[in-house]
């Protein structure tokens, strides 16, 4: 009560002195510790008090991967949520009951700015907005080491076999052909995640019937496809000896420094790069991951995080207002020259034009229609949890790719349950 | 037995009890509610035993069950064994016994999570200190924590350096309570060394025993901190116990799951641990 009546005080003296009838608002909010995020945010925030000097932010940070779910998912039910705070669109955006627990964003002005491929990823069932997008959209791909690349004189594969056959002879030459890094485990996922590209380009219709319960990964040979090239590299002995232990960390260090060839990734990877090994980023490059058909290759793209404002915020009126910014193509060449590292889906809004190679290497898929498509988890809210510890099997010989299939199926099954989804 | 009347008055355990009440009494009855329910946090739906036939068909459950059984006979038994052995050795009258004593009950101290991820750096299978040292004298160290077939086993390990200290300590303290008299009556008798061990020490230190066994296989049942700290049940699921599938249910959002397998848990240690106990306790009155 004391702090009210202060800063209707504070709020009226002001009003006398300047004329303008506004409050000092501090607006707690709260982020992941990607090194991309906090430049992100550093820049637009700086830019934002510049221009509003009587809002001041509370930052604080969060975990990645299922912690971070986790904690948004705990404070959000108990109240407890920051005022603005980052995640993900797409199904982990649905589970949050977003119609009860975000505040609507759909009237601010600079969603007419916004992309719709953006916005459906962040609409709740109720038809409306709730999110703001936050950096940039990333793709799920393979990370390559340019200098191995020019020293054996190789080229970026369009096909599975090409990347094999790459594979094979950088071996042959003695080095690491692809690093793997389970003991971050979200990581073993991506040969799966990122194949999605390739199985939509086979079977349209996969997402909508997957989230149906009409198809599975096991009976779709599409589908299996990303285990299968899971359970091949790890066989073919193309591995890093401490594959079972190394981090996320490590395997951008090892396919930046040339320790290794290859890294499967999202490309959110390259401020990693950027702020551990700058003077390496020019050697990194980036390719989709290659399917069967050459003519048919194209990229599976993550949608950026996104900002969202908890329903039950103090602030929600201060906190719309600096997301209504967030959206402007302002903010957005702000969070483009701080992190150049892909494409922004606000209308107008450009990268800077001395981009590192691999970001130029993955601009393509973007441009031309028809070489990207969105990771099956913006396309349904059906994704298993134990996926990260399944693939870990399959990429250390525990368990066979068909085995594994069967089992993630089974993983889905019980979360669709879980989540009351209808036919399952 | 005659059920004598308390010498406190009821105002007395007023504040003990509805502490008790609240934070215990009522969250264990209201898991037994929720884990009955499809609960995201915001709503709660009933189900009916649904979450019990699903976390029931969880896959590695079974493994989870036995790998929980295993890491909790083994942590138990060898605390036991080695802790009397120690306990024995650090009464003996040796040399810097107090300092040793103290240097055995040290990890006791330690933040679990901090020796969780000591040991990992330890142990990582290129760069760890283990196998650099392996490698030093020609010996090729396997993947300690990242063999599916040898993680398990190498945080039972840790969990045994980590625990063997308080174990000692309770023996130490047993064998403290022993009178000297039975050992000087014993070698009147012309006993050994040996038989005083297995005839005087064994039985007079029971209470200890019995302490310690019913400590460390309650802890080892319930395991999770080290092992999440170590490999998160990982590789796979290879070293997954029931806390820590418990615990991916949760992180996963499936509360009424993750509370059904909560109450399997509670349920499971009651049926180990209560046959054990008053096992303990018949053999406690027939000495």
């Amino acid at each position: 009560m004391r702090m009210t009546k202060c800063s209707i005080l504070a709020a009226s003296i002001m009003s006398l002195a300047t004329g303008v009838a506004h409050a000092d608002v501090t607006l707690s909010i709260l982020i992941d510790t990607n090194p991309e995020t906090i430049a992100s945010f550093d820049a637009v925030s700086k830019a934002y008090r510049e221009k509003h000097p009587d809002v001041s932010f509370d930052v604080e940070q969060r975990a990645g991967g299922s912690e971070g779910d986790n904690i948004i998912k705990t404070r959000l039910a108990t109240g407890e949520m920051a005022d603005i705070f980052q995640y993900n669109g797409g199904s982990l955006f649905q589970a949050l009951k977003p119609q009860e627990t975000l505040a609507d964003l759909s009237d601010l002005p600079s969603q007419a700015g916004i992309l719709d491929s953006f916005k459906k990823v962040v609409t709740s069932p109720d038809g409306h907005v709730r999110g703001t997008p936050f950096g940039p959209a990333m793709g799920g791909g393979i990370f390559y080491n340019r200098k191995i690349y020019a020293e054996l004189g190789l080229t970026p594969p369009k096909t599975w076999a090409e990347f094999m056959a790459n594979n094979e002879k950088i071996k042959a030459a003695g080095k690491v052909a692809v690093a793997q890094t389970y003991g971050t485990t979200w990581t073993s996922q991506l040969f799966v995640l990122a194949d999605y590209f390739n199985v939509q380009a086979e079977v349209p219709n996969f997402a909508s019937d997957y989230t149906a319960n009409k198809v599975k990964y096991a009976n779709t040979p599409a589908a299996m496809r990303g285990f299968e090239h899971l359970e091949e590299v790890a066989k073919a002995g193309l591995l890093n000896a401490d594959f079972g232990a190394a981090t996320f960390d490590d395997g951008m260090r090892m396919v930046a420094t040339g320790e290794a060839a290859h890294y499967p990734n999202l490309t959110f990877g390259i401020g990693n790069i950027q702020q551990n090994f700058p003077d390496n980023l020019k050697d990194l490059g980036f390719f989709a991951q290659p399917g069967t058909d050459a003519a048919k290759n194209g990229l599976t793209v993550w949608m950026p995080s996104a900002f969202y404002v908890s329903a039950k915020s103090e602030h929600v009126e201060e906190a719309k207002k600096f997301l209504d910014w967030i959206g402007t193509k302002e903010a957005c060449d702000l969070m483009a020259k701080a992190v150049p590292s892909g494409p922004y889906l606000v209308k107008g809004c450009e990268l800077p034009k001395d981009i590192p190679p691999v970001v130029s290497d993955m601009l393509p898929y973007f441009e031309i229609e028809g070489r990207a498509a969105p990771a099956l988890e913006f396309l349904s809210p059906v994704k298993g949890p134990a996926l990260e510890q399944i693939t870990v099997e399959v990429g250390t010989g525990i368990r066979s790719a068909k085995d594994a299939a069967a089992l993630y199926d089974q993983d889905v099954e019980k979360q669709a349950k879980q989540l009351g989804l209808p036919n399952w | 037995m005659v059920t004598r009347r308390s010498p406190y008055p009821y105002w007395f355990v007023l504040p003990a009890a509805v502490i008790f009440t609240v934070l215990f009494l009522a969250p264990t009855i209201a898991s037994f509610w929720f884990s009955l329910t499809r609960w995201d946090l915001f709503t709660t739906q009933f189900i009916g035993l649904e979450n019990y036939r699903q976390f029931f068909r969880e896959p590695f459950l079974v493994q989870g069950l036995v790998n929980t059984v295993i890491y909790a006979v083994l942590t138990s038994g060898a605390k036991t064994v080695l802790g009397l052995l120690l306990a024995v050795l650090l009464t003996s009258g040796l040399w810097a016994q107090g300092f040793l004593r103290t240097v055995i009950f040290f990890p006791v101290l330690v933040s679990t999570i901090g020796v969780g991820i000591t040991f990992s750096m330890l142990m990582h299978p290129t760069r760890g200190l283990i196998n650099v040292a392996l490698a030093a004298v020609g010996i090729h160290g396997p993947g300690w924590l990242t063999d599916p077939a040898l993680a398990l086993y190498s945080i039972v390990f840790v969990d045994l350096w980590k625990g063997i200290g308080l174990a000692t300590v309770i023996y130490i303290a047993g064998l403290a309570s022993i009178s000297p008299d039975y050992y000087e009556a014993a070698r009147i008798d012309g006993a050994t060394g040996r038989q005083m061990f297995f005839r005087v020490t064994i039985p007079l230190v029971k209470p200890a025993t019995v302490t310690v066994v019913t400590l460390s296989l309650i802890g080892g049942l319930r395991s999770f901190d080290l092992i999440w700290a170590m490999t998160r049940g990982g590789p796979g699921f290879s070293s997954d116990v029931l806390a820590s599938v418990i615990y991916k249910q949760y992180q996963a959002g499936f509360y009424g799951l993750s509370t059904a397998g909560n109450v399997i848990l509670f349920v499971l240690i009651g049926l180990i641990v209560l046959p054990l106990t008053a096992w303990f306790n018949r053999k406690e009155v027939d000495l």
